[in-house]
């Protein structure tokens, strides 16, 4: 699905991303854990395409074409769908119209709004005075309206309450095309070869693994992948340790 | 037929840009038309595109004037009155003291232009407690090539009476360029609402000067939505209303949009004079190349009164300029006045975010203009909300 080949990346003049390796293949959710300014918001704003992020060496494959240098919304057509971390104000938009947009064509918006409990928000302008637990939602509204096939999450759970993040987790799996739990006389990798839709998670807390499997962690440590493997296993070495540690260490 | 004549004496509009054009102030005269129907198809056509139909039964009266010719006027409902300025005078002589009462002859020389060549014009009044069920229309039409067309309008809603007022305002096909002067005074009575939708779509070397001015009496409510979406040489404009009675009530929405070429001077101004009134003054103004220049004056005469103003402006094009001038004068303490203003252009983040979601360029910096420019405008009619959108359809295709 994505194949990332030595990537570096700059913003303005400042190198933020070093190198960058990553492979992830169709039904696969990798998730990917880092310090604050480590350069995590950075890699999925240059795999969506933003003008601020700029390639300074490195290919980006999607579904074997390279996408480096295509505009955004050829990416977004080809299958990508970011929901940011930070996502912006749309004024006199309303997110029934987004909603629309997102689809393409025609879009049950009332059905959408209800899995997310997000009926009332439907008639409102886009993420106008929108409280940091809706906005999250709203993120994951627009993407299941999108229904892209690499899924990139800049943090979805965070700021969202206890009660939500349930509701987040089934939308993501929903997204994902994944069910929660193998059905029966399926192993779990026979699942996961059905699934044909790939994500990438950015999580500082990893309550979402609670909710979401998720195959492969990285950690994104000063602009470098310096680790990969269990997701979990990796997030109990930097609950342990530290992120300083923890990029020492080699699973 | 009047025989057309340029006078040098009666040039009006000193305005550097262009040569002076040398208007006329003679037109032939344009026949009665008992059905408006009867108007040919292309004059028609241009009078929906700024919300005059001529054949909707979805009006409670109708006002259409060309050149110096009142060539239709009607009403569908008991209570109102529609009809030309100088019919009103010779029928009521009381007319008269609403004549130059809001506003003053002297106080520029285009407003002293208009009074000394005004032509026709419309009155148009809602008796006490009428309520109109659908808009009265006005449409004033300059049909004649570098005609100086000043009118001198009156409206009056009478007390607990509701009306709402759609103006139109454009010129005919092989009109290139002209002057339009028109002089309005509103006078909304105890209680009384009036709304005041004019859109304008001129000729794009026309040269525009309304001069209007409100007065609102106690309880009163004037909303006034001004939209001019289309190229026109000079615009220039700054409405007043006064609210003299207690629990008064404006409320302005502007919406500009300048082409290349196009110059607007808009601005509105309320006087709040009496305890309790209330004032909103809200821009929202585009340049795709053109200059713009928005206005607010919100001055507070008694403590307790409470006003805003919101001036945003956006730019297309590194051509072209929005200048906005809030200004707020509190002439007692405790009167409450504050202003939002704000010039740029689309943030690169909002037209990313948009792209992220699968639209090009072009249709996401679409989306946000026609975001921007959507203030809620009451009442508006949906055939006017699809004008404003093939507007802003052609405003996006000279943006890029
Ligand atoms: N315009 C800029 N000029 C220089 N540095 C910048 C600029 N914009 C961002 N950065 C820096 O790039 C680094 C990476 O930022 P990024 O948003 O990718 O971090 P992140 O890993 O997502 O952090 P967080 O966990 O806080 O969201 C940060 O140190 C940030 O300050
Ligand atoms: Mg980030």
């Amino acid at each position: 699905m994505l194949q990332v080949s030595d990537l570096s990346v700059a913003i303005g003049d400042k190198t933020i991303l070093h190198d960058i390796n990553l492979a992830i293949e169709p039904g696969e959710v990798h998730v990917l854990f880092g310090p604050n300014g480590s350069g995590k918001s950075t890699l999925l704003g240059a795999l969506m395409g933003f003008a601020r992020y700029r390639v300074l060496k490195g290919s980006i494959r999607l579904k074997g074409e390279e996408i480096v240098g295509l505009p955004v919304h050829e990416r977004a057509r080809r299958g990508i769908g970011l929901a940011f971390q930070r996502p912006p104000t749309i004024r006199g938009l309303t997110m029934r119209q987004m909603l629309a947009i997102c689809a393409g064509d025609g879009v049950n918006a009332e059905e959408l709004a209800a899995c997310l409990r997000f009926e009332r928000f439907l008639d409102r302008e886009v993420n106008a005075g929108f409280s940091g637990g809706e906005l999250k939602r709203s993120e994951l509204m627009q993407l299941m309206a999108q229904s892209p096939d690499l899924v990139l999450l800049d943090e979805p759970e965070s700021g969202v309450d206890l009660e939500n993040i349930a509701l987040i987790g089934r939308a993501i799996n929903y997204l994902l095309g994944r069910r929660v739990g193998a059905p029966a006389g399926k192993s779990p990798r026979q699942v996961r070869q059905e699934c044909v839709k790939a994500g990438l998670i950015i999580t500082h807390t990893g309550y979402i693994l609670d909710y979401v499997n998720a195959d492969v962690g990285h950690v994104l440590y000063e602009g470098r992948i310096s680790c990969s493997g269990n997701p979990r296993e990796l997030l109990r070495c930097i609950h342990e340790l530290g992120y300083g540690a923890c990029v020492r260490c080699t699973f | 037929m009047c025989a057309v004549y340029i006078l040098g004496p009666e040039r009006v509009g000193t305005v550097a840009k262009n040569s002076d054009p040398g208007y006329t102030t003679e037109a032939p005269e344009h026949t009665y038309l008992e059905d408006p129907a009867a108007l040919p198809e292309e004059d028609r056509r241009r009078m929906l595109a700024v919300g005059v139909d001529a054949g909707d039964t979805r009006r409670s009266g109708t006002f259409l004037q060309m050149d110096h010719s009142v060539v239709h006027c009607g009403v569908r409902q008991e209570g109102l009155e529609v009809m030309g300025i100088d019919e009103a005078l010779a029928g009521y002589p009381w007319v008269q003291d609403y004549v130059w009462r809001a506003l003053d002859a002297a106080q520029d020389e285009f407003t002293a232009y208009a009074q000394d060549r005004s032509r026709s014009g419309y009155f148009i009044r809602a008796l006490p407690g009428v309520k109109a069920v659908y808009p009265v229309q006005a449409c004033l039409y300059l049909a004649r090539e570098r005609l100086a067309q000043c009118v001198h309008n009156i409206v009056i809603v009478e007390e607990g009476a509701e009306l709402h007022i759609i103006t139109g305002c454009a010129s005919g096909q092989r009109v290139m360029s002209g002057l339009h002067l028109g002089v309005s005074e509103f006078y909304v009575k105890k209680n009384a609402h009036l709304t005041f939708t004019m859109i304008h779509n001129w000729a794009e070397e026309m040269e525009v000067r309304p001069r209007t001015a409100v007065i609102v009496e106690e309880g009163g409510v004037f909303l006034s939505n001004y939209i001019c979406l289309s190229p026109v040489r000079l615009l220039q404009t700054n409405p007043v209303a006064y609210l003299r009675g207690e629990g008064a009530v404006a409320r302005f929405n502007t919406v500009l949009v300048a082409p290349p070429g196009s110059f607007m001077d808009v601005g509105s101004q309320v006087f709040l004079a009496a305890e309790r009134t209330r004032a909103e003054l809200i821009a929202r103004t585009v340049t795709t190349g053109g200059g713009i220049i928005n206005r607010g004056l919100l001055v507070g005469e008694k403590a307790g009164v409470k006003a805003h103003l919101e001036c945003r402006g956006l730019l297309l094009t590194s051509d072209g300029y929005i200048r906005a001038i809030p200004e707020l004068e509190a002439r007692v303490a405790g009167a409450e006045l504050s202003h939002e203003a704000a010039v740029g252009k689309i943030a690169p983040e909002e037209i990313e975010y948009l792209m992220a979601r699968g639209l090009d360029e072009d249709e996401a910096t679409a989306t946000i203009v026609r975001g921007f420019l959507n203030v809620r405008i009451e009442g508006l009619p949906e055939e006017l909300e699809r004008q404003i959108d093939r507007a802003l359809e052609v405003s996006k295709v000279s943006a890029m």
